[in-house]
């Protein structure tokens, strides 16, 4: 009886933490193809999208993950094969710069005149 | 003067907008992928279209001399369009073909080439289209040059036609 016990908690301690890895791999999956842009489609993720190019690209990222890869390894992968349009957020690099920077350098030229007013006026 | 400044200071924001917009204007909605590249052949094992055996990519492009990768499938239209041009340039000593049967049925696969003959040198099969992804196509057809040092130099998407031919023909002169 003890030996039965024994055997069927570590049978559900293994399987346990194999439905665990799959819940964490699904939802990195599912992450990630939410930040691939169907590149074929108009508007779409790879997440959204039914075409032949989104379910080739849903079978190799998951191929990639079982492989062991992270996160931003399968971006730069993709990246390497379609360029950085294929992700939705688009990395820090001399071509977006300016998309990073821009926001940032208007929010602080804004307060800077919003001070200056409100400085005058007191 | 205070006004002046302010107004200077407006207008040139409103023409660095109006210059940013109008530029925006020229850029296609569509994605357009860029066709000089310069990219390393992925390395990957795929199954032989006539054999099924399984080989390495490394040991189809072997030669010294330019290859041409072909994606395409039997339920491509525009692949049906394009083949007699493949047909005349395999005709061409100085390169080889080589096909990537694209998410295709086997058999019809088969009945495509033997109703329009076989331009290939080697077809690989590529079941599920991540073979395709490897090579960083969007879907069929597709064709890329690879030179002698076995790097990808350039993309043609869609189908190929007489002006693509030419081009190609110049590239491996």
């Amino acid at each position: 009886m003890k030996t039965l016990k024994i055997f069927l908690i570590i049978f559900l301690s293994v399987n346990f933490s194999q439905l665990k890895s799959d819940e964490i791999n699904n939802e990195l999956k599912n992450r990630i193809l939410k930040n691939i842009r169907c590149l074929i489609c108009q508007g779409q993720s790879v997440y959204d999208s039914e075409s032949d190019f989104a379910s080739s690209i849903k079978l190799i990222v998951n191929k990639k993950i079982n492989n062991g890869m992270s996160e931003d390894q399968v971006y730069k992968f993709l990246r390497e094969k379609y360029g950085d349009w294929v992700i939705y957020d688009p990395q820090l690099n001399k071509n977006t710069y300016i998309l990073w920077l821009l926001p940032l350098l208007l929010f602080l030229v804004g307060g800077a005149i919003i001070s200056k007013i409100l400085i005058f006026k007191k | 003067m205070k006004n002046k400044i302010n107004l200077s200071i407006l207008f040139i924001f409103l023409t660095f907008c109006f210059i940013i917009f109008y530029k925006g204007l020229d850029n296609p909605n569509s994605y357009t992928p860029k066709n000089n590249i310069q990219k390393n052949l992925p390395i990957f094992k795929a199954k032989d279209f006539i054999t099924n055996n399984n080989i390495n990519l490394a040991s189809v492009f072997t030669e010294e001399s330019y290859y041409i990768l072909n994606i395409w499938a039997s339920w491509c239209v525009p692949c049906r369009k394009e083949h007699p041009l493949l047909m005349e340039l395999s005709k061409n000593q100085s390169i080889k073909l080589i096909g990537l049967n694209y998410r295709d049925n086997l058999s019809n696969a088969k009945k495509f080439i033997n109703e329009l003959g076989n331009p290939y040198t080697q077809i690989l099969i590529d079941k599920d289209g991540t073979l395709a992804v490897e090579f960083g196509a969007y879907g069929v057809p597709e064709t890329f040059v690879i030179n002698k040092n076995k790097k990808i130099i350039k993309k043609f998407v869609g189908p190929i036609n007489k002006k693509i031919i030419e081009e190609i023909k110049l590239i491996i002169k």
